[in-house]
């Protein structure tokens, strides 16, 4: 599982490119994109890319020239994330290099704009330079301005306005969030994952299938649908996933993109420190074969299942006991010394919450440092290993939900160094029982990858690395 | 399909009859609805075939289209079903009450408003496409209509587009109020056959639910309750009637004296017996929906029921008015401010709407406490004075502890609140969870997991006890008190603020060109 399949890859592999500077050059040209006068630019980023670097560097750019900039995340985590990010940036000043490169510092407060219930987290309190407050008046000082599309769009009409808006994670907002925020600024940068999952409604009603501005889609297919001239761009390098992942992933997840590993073959290795713990086991054997592959399959017994299927639930979470007892060391080109991966390290992602809450039941108090939480919630963060609950696993029948290309893309996507899959036998049967049956509507531009097709992608790969639980 | 739910499916198949899946009636059933059961003709898009629509079952008027392709029979039937549908409609609009409005004011409610039951959401889509062909006609000009059928256009696309709204009770489809409070013993998909679900909740004395509903799967015994007709009646009954209509009106015009008088008989004759033919497809189904109105008026109404239908009375005033008042026609499409304006609307009503069921049923609730969003339990302990620092002064906090069996995933910071005590925010303190019963993994026993046991949360509570710093009795729980949490809200949905129409942004289109009614409308193909 070593082969980058993609151009970039292809060339960051031939030695003539190295990935960093192909990664650098993308970045130089969406700021170089930033100053050419267009409405809008939009920035497609492959899990682990780079995405929130990016942000915070065009931030800076557009800062630099004078204009107050409004930075629109879409949670408060993400929105601390930046401020952070920002905030530190700014105290470095000159001199650091690296993806976020170095052109002039924030030259003023940095403001965090939030809601009546928000707490300042320790990583925005630690800023002196980070003013926080409900009201867009007291933060009219700021060169730049961070907060959630939910709270921007309760900013009063007039009281706020600017040249360029920063939008991170635009793929996960809705239309009509941006209808409501749009009229605060002219031009616009959209960065997000076109893979991970789309936004959503609680009402299920197709009144608006085909209007260009249908509210239920993201900010950006809206943004492309008015505006087709708009520049897109794309981040061509992964910083997260292991050699091993990206052609799964890109293939699977990202049909028409593509795009390569920054880390080297040889970079990212796994190996445990007690070795002697090893047991002739399935859960051994799974971990071992993901140390190795990067990847494996736990399959359970086919069985028809209800959503908190205990077995697989335990399998979950025996799988991370398992591999927080032997003391699982990660190697990496930033640590390659070795560093422990700990607790916090390790994520089990799942489909439903009812699956999260089960999993960490099961996990009880010791573990409780493992992050276990759906795909939804588990979007832009990053762990050395995970394990992931097949969202198909046990199921009589594949829904729409369940196929969405985005949730097993989130799930397969968040690791540095090895994804385990826990699933019941019988899911590409599955799979060829119910193709995807959502009505086709005119007008409405056709999804890619299609979910269906990225779950038997995926499937197909991991049969290769099967483990057997008996 | 819920645990619970498809629990209850397999009990219905168990028992062979149908189970309730709630213990109170959630829709509204007016004191006059009046039912509606559409035919179409297949093979055309929409093509109205035949209708049985009236207020009371003994008395169905029944209104067909002869020929079916013939555009000008087709505005005759609309002008027909106009003729019944809009005084019926519009009568609710005569009689209003005042309520308090905003600022002291006060504005008009309809004492009643009308209430149009189909058999099944095919028919309100059916409806929904009817009231799109009409709407847009004119009484002048170079296509006239009869000048009720556009009216009548306008109030039916009022009434479907409510039919959208989670909540509404303005035009109901029979098979989904149905399946609200009965789980059957068939698939979510049988369901949507209104004689096989009746069957299954209703069956005929001495015969089981599946053995009834079998019998409602048979075209000949049951005619499906459309718009779509059964192919065999298609075939075999319709297309030799409506050819025979139409040999005998070609014949009629031809002749002339004492043979013409003949032929007319013969067009009479051949014209009543499509008629019965189609009464026959129909009548069945009238009587279904009676039945199901029937049934689900037994069934006591929850506590919220009334609230809605006041929702209901006050879009209905609003749309009466907006009619009077010479009222264009519903744009054709919602604009971008529109759309999400509207999609706003609709996820507060089906937050509200989840809510509300949850608060007034506890078979509803036992859904939230399955998936952890709520929780039961006994009050093991309180603190009902507990008083503590706030911002500007003392204020009073009390805190309670319930014991709970339910899986609890509410997190520490959560704010839930009790159908009992609605004023009343709880927060959450502390939770020590309950491990999941069930066979534990040997790598998990070595790590000395897998006991089971009761949830303790611990809750803080504020509001509904007073400014002062001592509750008044009953306002804090007991200890032995039964209670429920959850994190549903009924009351309070921000009311999200959209640009003016107007003023739409260039991300979304621009400012689009405002609605000027002309000739073209009335010119548009009925298809």
């Amino acid at each position: 599982m070593t082969g980058v399949p993609t151009t970039a890859g292809a060339a960051a592999r031939g030695g003539t490119v190295s990935a960093a500077s192909l990664a650098v050059a993308a970045a130089d040209q969406v700021i170089a994109d930033l100053a050419a006068g267009h409405r809008a630019v939009v920035v497609d980023s492959p899990p682990g890319a780079g995405k929130s670097a990016l942000v915070v560097r065009a931030a800076r750019a557009l800062a630099g020239a004078g204009e107050p900039v409004m930075l629109v995340a879409q949670t408060n985590g993400q929105v601390d994330d930046l401020v952070d990010r920002l905030a530190s940036a700014a105290l470095v000043r000159s001199g650091s290099a690296g993806l976020a490169g170095a052109a002039g510092a924030v030259a003023g407060p940095i403001g965090r704009l939030c809601g009546q219930d928000y707490v300042p987290s320790a990583r925005v309190r630690r800023h002196a330079g980070v003013t926080v407050s409900t009201e867009i008046g007291d933060l009219a000082d700021c060169v730049v301005v961070v907060g959630t599309a939910a709270k921007w769009a309760t900013v009063r009409a007039g009281a706020w306005s600017c040249a360029w808006a920063v939008v991170d994670e635009a793929y996960q907002m809705r239309s009509d969030l941006l209808l409501r925020i749009a009229g605060q600024f002219d031009r616009a940068l959209l960065v997000g994952d076109p893979g991970q999952l789309d936004p959503f409604a609680t009402v299920d009603i197709d009144r608006w299938a085909g209007l260009t501005w249908d509210p239920m889609q993201s900010a950006v297919e809206v943004l492309l649908r008015h505006n087709p001239d708009v520049v897109v761009r794309r981040l061509p390098v992964s910083w997260r996933l292991p050699p091993s992942a990206v052609p799964v992933v890109a293939e699977a997840f990202y049909p028409f993109g593509g795009f390569a590993a920054g880390s080297g073959p040889g970079d990212r290795r796994l190996a445990f420190s007690s070795s002697s713990l090893w047991r002739d086991e399935p859960v051994d054997a799974a971990l071992s074969l993901a140390v190795q592959t990067g990847w494996a399959l736990y399959e359970l017994p086919a069985r028809h299942t209800v959503r908190t299927d205990s077995e697989a639930v335990q399998a979950c979470a025996a799988l991370a006991a398992r591999l927080l007892q032997r003391g699982c060391v990660a190697y990496s080109e930033a640590h390659p010394g070795g560093m422990p991966a700990g607790a916090d390290r390790i994520a089990i992602g799942t489909a439903h919450r009812d699956q999260a809450r089960a999993i960490r039941n099961a996990l009880g108090p010791a573990l409780a440092a493992v992050t276990v939480d759906t795909a939804n919630r588990l979007q832009g963060r990053e762990f050395d290993v995970t394990i992931v609950l097949h969202p198909l696993s046990g199921r009589v029948d594949a829904t729409a939900f369940h196929l969405e290309a985005g949730r097993l893309c989130v799930l397969a996507s968040r690791h540095r160094h090895a994804c385990i899959v826990v699933a019941r036998a019988g899911i590409p049967e599955l799979l060829d029982a119910y193709p995807s049956t959502e009505p086709v509507h005119l007008n409405v531009p056709a999804k890619f990858p299609d979910g269906w097709e990225a779950n038997q992608a995926v499937m197909a790969h991991l049969t290769g690395h099967r483990v057997s639980a008996r | 399909m819920s645990t619970l739910t498809a629990l209850a499916r397999a009990q219905a198949r168990m028992a062979d009859v149908a189970q309730r899946v709630a213990t109170v009636r959630h829709v509204h059933i007016g004191t006059r609805p009046m039912v509606l059961v559409p035919l179409a003709l297949a093979g055309e898009a929409n093509a109205p075939l035949a209708a049985l629509v009236g207020d009371d079952p003994a008395t169905p008027r029944l209104f067909v289209v002869s020929q079916p392709r013939n555009r000008d029979e087709r505005f005759a039937f609309a002008a027909e079903l106009a003729s019944v549908i809009v005084p019926y409609v519009e009568g609710f609009a005569a009689t209003t009450e005042q309520v308090p409005a905003e600022r002291g004011e006060t504005r008009a409610r309809s004492l009643d408003a009308p209430q149009l039951v189909l058999p099944n959401r095919a028919g309100i889509a059916f409806t929904r496409l009817l009231g799109r062909s009409t709407r847009f006609r004119r009484p002048d000009g170079d296509h006239p209509v009869d000048p009720a059928v556009p009216v009548l256009g306008r109030w039916l696309s009022f009434l479907t587009e409510r039919a959208e709204h989670p909540g509404s009770c303005l035009m109901l489809a029979a098979t989904e109020a149905l399946s609200l409070h009965w789980a059957s013993g068939q698939s979510e998909l049988e369901d949507l056959n209104l004689a096989t679900l009746l069957a299954w909740i209703d069956p005929p004395p001495g015969v089981g639910g599946a053995a009834a509903a079998a019998v409602g799967e048979d075209p000949l015994a049951s005619p499906p309750a459309g718009p779509v007709t059964d192919p065999g009646f298609d075939n075999d009954v319709l297309a030799p009637l409506i050819d025979a209509f139409a040999r005998t009106t070609e014949a009629a015009r031809s002749e002339s004296g004492a043979s013409a008088e003949l032929g007319h008989a013969a067009v009479r004759r051949a014209r009543s017996a499509l008629e019965r033919a189609l009464t026959g497809q129909l009548l069945p189904t009238w009587q279904l929906v009676w039945r199901a109105l029937e049934l689900l008026r037994e069934l006591p109404a929850g506590d919220h029921v009334a609230r809605r239908w006041e929702a209901d009375r006050d879009a209905f005033t609003g749309y009466a008015a907006y009619l009077r008042d010479g009222g264009l026609p519903q744009p054709r499409r919602d604009g971008a401010v529109a759309a999400a304006r509207r999609l706003n609307w609709l996820e507060r009503a089906q937050a509200s709407f989840a809510a509300q069921r949850a608060f007034d049923d506890p078979l509803v609730m036992a859904e939230y406490r399955m998936t952890g969003e709520a929780f039961a339990g006994q009050v093991v302990a309180a603190d009902p004075g507990r008083v503590s620092e706030g911002a500007k002064r003392r204020v009073l906090r009390p805190w309670i502890t319930v014991a709970t069996a339910d899986p609890v995933l509410v997190m520490p910071g959560t704010v839930v609140t009790s159908p009992a005590r609605r004023g009343q925010k709880a927060q959450v303190i502390s939770v020590t969870a309950a491990v999941a019963p069930g066979p534990v993994h040997p790598v998990m026993l070595e790590a000395g997991n897998g006991a089971s046991g009761p949830a303790l949360v611990a809750l803080e509570l504020s509001g509904g006890m007073g400014r002062g710093l001592v509750a008044p009795p009953g306002s804090v729980p007991e200890p032995g008190e039964r209670v429920c949490y959850s994190t549903l809200t009924a009351d309070y949905l921000p009311i999200a603020e959209f640009p003016p129409p107007e003023q739409t942004p260039w991300t979304h289109g621009g400012p689009p060109a405002p609605y000027e009614p002309d000739d073209e409308d009335a010119a548009e193909d009925w298809s």
